[in-house]
């Protein structure tokens, strides 16, 4: 057996989701950026859900459960995507190896833990990452194109196939996907226009009862609450509790800010494409809103770090405004309309 | 964000890795900045991953006072807890809280150690035993990180 080596545009994305799929787009032809693909799938949100708990710390989410990016994106643009799971690994390794001899890109959902090229401290049992495999060795490496790292890497078959297939909570079960086709040309102003509708929407919360409470600017204030309260709690849970919060926003690859920034971004090139001056301007707005976000990731850390000057009320304090500007920011993307 | 605010700190956490950020230049528009590190964040996972390694030790320590099992000191070390472990063997949770028993773990059968082994990626030798109070005690990580809050 040979190398196979497929050729592709490796691009460092933010996002793993987001990444694959423009980079399976792009390759393609249809030149979607990462900003866009988020954009359009609607994927900017917020969740606080007490009752999941990971590792004893509710769950926290700065966007929409994975696979709605993919989904929503290859769905609005018309883009023909198969995707397939596999109860039988050597199967599911075997379609791997076929899509690569017919020289398509794949791309792949895996868990994190297991692929050894990640960092030590960033390995978690997380199981909806996304990667792309563009070839395979003589020797029986994977060649890679995971999105989220600044270089191509490899990964043995054995590490590859365990990642694919480790069991848990949204388990991959050897996920696969490939782009079949993609149309000539998209219009994406009135995709665009729908996504930010419906992004706006979801940004008060939900209109549900009680768990309603849990989503967009007023689940961010129900988490302030909860701040506020912790002063009940053990100083080492205060701790870990704001420090999850940070993590979630800023450390599981979020392009900053909890995607605020990479909704900016979509904004800005939205403005671009439609010509309308106004989305710049809420592009502006969303900046500074995320600007507020990483002054809170601050301020949560300064308590931590136990200096006297910072209580949790200060903490709880500065997520509100949060939510507030998210709020006012919901008002003004609401007025955005295809003129 | 502006492009130049990007923190660039040499965070020990991303071990020499890159993260993509996007911020705006001086015309307001966005762009993909690589970042080598925010210590903000990086304290937040300095101190997500201590917490992992003390609840680690604590348990390598009750395993060699025949306290806890092994399978205590490998579930922390592989960055399992019970729920996860329970989601990934299918095995209940009052099951494997059983097993964290040493005296029930030593007489389980073969078939249930296998479970282990394969979702964990040990052998059986070395998911029933510890290593010495001497050695390190995970293995993967040689690199012991300074604290980043040089205080």
């Amino acid at each position: 057996m040979t190398d196979i080596i497929l050729p592709i545009e490796h691009q460092q994305s933010s996002h793993c989701e987001t990444g694959v799929i423009s980079t399976l787009l792009r390759s393609k032809g249809l030149d979607v950026s990462e900003p866009m693909a988020f954009g359009l799938a609607s994927a900017l949100a917020f969740v606080y859900l007490p009752i999941v708990k990971l590792g004893g710390l509710p769950l926290i989410a700065y966007r929409m459960p994975p696979k709605t990016i993919i989904k929503t994106v290859c769905k609005k643009l018309k883009v023909d995507l198969s995707s397939q799971t596999f109860s039988n690994q050597i199967k599911g390794m075997q379609a791997l190896d076929d899509e690569l001899a017919k020289g398509n890109l794949v791309g792949l959902q895996t868990s994190v833990y297991w692929l050894p090229y990640f960092p030590e401290d960033m390995r978690f049992h997380f199981n909806a990452h996304n990667l792309v495999v563009y070839g395979k060795t003589a020797a029986g490496n994977y060649l890679i194109s995971d999105p989220v790292f600044e270089h191509l890497v490899e990964c043995p078959s054995e590490d590859l196939q365990r990642a694919r297939f480790a069991k848990g909570a949204l388990a991959a079960k050897g996920r696969m996907y490939v782009i079949r086709q993609v149309p000539e040309q998209v219009d994406l102003t009135p995709h665009i226009y729908a996504a930010i509708k419906k992004t706006a929407r979801m940004m008060h919360g939900m209109p549900v009862p009680f768990i309603g409470n849990y989503f967009g600017a007023k689940g961010i204030k129900t988490l302030a609450k909860k701040i506020s309260s912790l002063n009940k709690t053990k100083p080492k849970y205060q701790k870990l509790f704001l420090g999850n919060i940070v993590r979630m926003q800023e450390e599981i690859g979020t392009g900053g800010a909890g995607f605020r920034f990479m909704f900016a971004s979509f904004l800005t090139e939205s403005a671009k494409v439609t010509g309308n001056d106004n989305l710049q301007k809420v592009a502006t707005q969303t900046t500074t809103v995320g600007d507020n976000w990483r002054e809170f990731a601050m301020e949560a850390v300064l308590f931590c770090k136990k200096r006297k000057e910072v209580t949790l009320d200060n903490v709880a304090n500065k997520l509100v405004s949060c939510a507030e500007q998210e709020q006012t920011l919901r008002a003004e993307l609401l007025k955005i309309k295809n003129n | 964000m502006n492009e130049k605010d990007v923190p660039q700190d040499s965070s020990s956490t991303y071990q020499g890795q890159k993260k993509l950020i996007y911020a705006v230049d001086d015309n307001g528009q966005y762009l993909g900045v690589k970042s080598t590190g925010w210590e903000v964040e990086s304290f937040a996972t300095q101190m997500a991953v201590d917490d992992l390694q003390e609840q680690t030790d604590e348990a390598l320590r009750q395993a060699h006072r025949n306290e806890v099992s092994p399978l205590a000191y490998h579930m922390l070390r592989l960055r399992f807890d019970l729920g996860s472990l329970a989601q990934t063997t299918v095995f209940f949770q009052w099951q494997i809280k059983r097993h964290l028993n040493p005296k029930i773990f030593a007489k389980l059968s073969k078939r249930k150690l296998a479970v282990y082994c394969e979702v964990m990626k040990l052998s059986q030798d070395e998911l029933t035993s510890i290593p010495q109070p001497t050695q390190p005690t995970s293995p993967p990580s040689p690199n012991n990180q300074p604290s980043i809050d040089n205080e």
